[in-house]
């Protein structure tokens, strides 16, 4: 009984210091980064687009809407890709080409993500300065890179989430004559939509979040894009390139950049987590 | 869909003569015949759930599968439609046919065949849609009529489904927010509106409570005008009070197949005269 009760107090012990850190790690990066805020104001750091930590300028509009570029394309290229697939898998597939499928797409998700820029860097960016223009690292390359980065969550969610789909629908639909495609289209996906949506979320901030292979492959210019063959930065990349040799204000502002980006990705998350739990509804 | 069946041809196609049921169990005659199956057999893998069947079902009638859980009722009943293509690994032999036509042919419409004889399942499944969507899903997917046609068939459906003055305010809600009787009267409105030919109902009522289970089986008779009636059901009495052909089956064979009243006063088999006194099942 005794025995119970500490095992029971450790285990509690250290969930508690997880969730300990994790506000620690909110905290300071907050703590950090609200310097900037206060300074500069809010309003001229998030829609400013000039960036120049040498004349203390600093506003991040550049960057986010380069993560909103990158993201965007990402979603357009990666999305239809992905839940062709999933679809394909859970509705198509013979049961024993699946079961290969499947883990050979989780395997995607461990490939790290050095490897993908580095693909991106010496197989895309020239295929790209070659026949579309440009310098060829770009918005089109990190949106291609991340496009197959989100593809392993977004499959894996999505399939999930049409697994989950009653087999009694399918059935229903089969009874009364339909193909299977029709059941698929008009059924098995509507009953599967919040799951699917949520996919799509999670695989959102994968891509806002990413920032290896974004660096190697986008070229890390700080200016609006006005095409997806220029060169952007995003937000992730922004702190990465210069928190190495930032201090004072400059530091403060990569801190905020932090800020914006935890901002984002709870909000991503706490969608994707709403419609998880979302039951199907009309 | 992965299936794999084996057809053996058995000489020409039967013709239904009057009187003329070979190997059918059945005393009296059955004037119309809407659907003949032949020689049964069906096996999931190497497990052989059918062995043999031969019966009729008679036009405009309800025609009642009975017998202990694991028989093979559902079996049966879903080779007539055949809902046991999806399944992996079933093999089936003999033959079913559908107004002289086999429906085990290699050239026969799937979705048209199924249009022709839809089924109610154990469970009621409304799609996670809006009732209305439900209704009209049959509609879409076989283009049936225009548009402007489809509220008259959807109020007439649901008539006769008797749903229409519990749904007829909220025919865009959810059909998932139906009681469990109205999802199931959803079903059978969903699959009539589609004019089928043949309707299979598999333990339409098990989920259902005694008052939903009696409005189900009034619902049935007014059904039997219009429609062709196979049920599967566990249940005796239902089988007693609603249908007028009954077979009895037993670890996968047909032991029986009679007038419902031949087989609850006068049952010839042994076994089925065990089962209907309850002395096992
Ligand atoms: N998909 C399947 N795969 C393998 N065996 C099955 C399958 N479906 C049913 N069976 C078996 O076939 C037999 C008949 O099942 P079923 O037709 O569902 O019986 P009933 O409807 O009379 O209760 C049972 O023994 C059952 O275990
Ligand atoms: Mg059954």
């Amino acid at each position: 009984m005794n025995r119970e009760k500490l095992i029971e107090k450790t285990f509690f012990l250290i969930a508690c210091s997880a969730l300990f850190l994790l506000a620690l790690i909110t905290v300071f990066i907050f703590k950090e980064g609200i310097g900037i805020f206060l300074k500069i104001g809010f309003a001229k750091f998030i829609f400013s687009p000039d960036w120049a930590p040498s004349q203390k300028q600093f506003g991040l509009f550049s960057m986010i809407m380069g993560s909103v570029w990158i993201t965007i394309g990402a979603l357009i290229i990666g999305v239809p890709l992905s839940l062709s697939v999933s679809i394909f898998l859970a509705e198509f597939c013979p049961k024993k080409i699946a079961r290969i499928l499947k883990p050979a797409i989780e395997l995607l998700a461990g490939i790290p993500s050095v490897v993908y820029g580095f693909i991106g860097v010496v197989i895309l960016a020239p295929l790209i300065r070659e026949y579309l223009g440009g310098p060829g690292l770009s918005v089109l390359a990190g949106s291609m890179v991340l496009a197959i980065m989100i593809l392993p969550t977004v499959i894996s969610i999505s399939l999930d989430a049409l697994h989950a789909v009653p087999k009694s629908y399918l059935e229903g639909s089969l009874a009364l004559g339909a193909t299977r495609w029709q059941s698929v289209y008009m059924v098995i996906i509507p009953a599967a939509r919040s799951g699917i949506i949520a996919s799509v979320i999670l695989g959102m901030g994968r891509a806002v979040g990413e920032t290896m292979a974004v660096i190697m492959v986008s070229g890390n210019a700080v200016r609006i894009p006005h095409s997806i063959l220029e060169p952007v930065r995003t937000l992730t990349s922004n702190i990465a390139l210069e928190l190495g040799y930032a201090t004072g204000m400059h530091r403060e502002a990569l801190f905020g950049t932090g800020m914006v980006l935890f901002v984002i990705i709870m909000i991503l998350n706490t969608a994707a987590y709403v419609f998880t739990k979302r039951k199907v509804r009309k | 869909m992965g299936r794999s069946m084996c057809l053996p041809i058995i000489g020409e196609p039967v013709r239904m003569a009057q009187g003329e049921h070979m190997g059918s169990p059945l005393r009296g005659n059955i004037m119309d015949i809407r659907m003949q199956i032949k020689d049964l057999s069906l096996w999931y893998g190497q497990f052989h759930a059918l062995k043999n069947i031969n019966m009729e079902i008679a036009e405009n009638r309800i025609t009642a599968l009975i017998g202990p859980s694991g028989c093979g009722k559902s079996t049966l009943l879903r080779t007539l439609n055949r809902m046991n293509d999806i399944i992996d690994g079933v093999k089936i032999s003999g033959r079913i046919f559908l107004d002289n036509k086999d429906i085990y042919q290699e050239n026969i419409g799937l979705t048209e065949l199924r249009k022709k004889i839809g089924m109610v399942f154990q469970h009621p499944n409304p799609f996670p849609l809006s009732i209305y969507e439900n209704l009209t899903y049959g509609l879409r997917i076989h283009n049936i009529g225009e548009k402007s046609i489809w509220d008259e068939k959807i109020e007439k459906c649901l008539r006769d489904a008797w749903l229409w003055d519990d749904v007829k305010d909220k025919l865009h809600s959810s059909a998932l927010d139906l009681s469990l009787d109205q999802k199931q009267k959803l079903c059978i409105a969903r699959l009539i509106i589609i004019e089928p030919e043949v309707i299979l109902m598999d333990e339409p009522c098990s989920t259902l409570d005694p008052i939903a289970t009696m409005k189900i089986e009034e619902l049935m008779n007014t059904l039997k005008k219009d429609y062709t009636i196979v049920i599967v059901t566990h249940n005796m009495q239902q089988a007693a009070r609603v249908s007028d052909y009954s077979g009895f089956l037993l670890l996968g064979e047909l032991i029986e197949f009679d007038d419902t009243n031949n087989i609850f006063t006068a049952p010839r088999d042994k076994r089925t005269e065990d089962y209907i006194t309850g002395r096992f099942g």
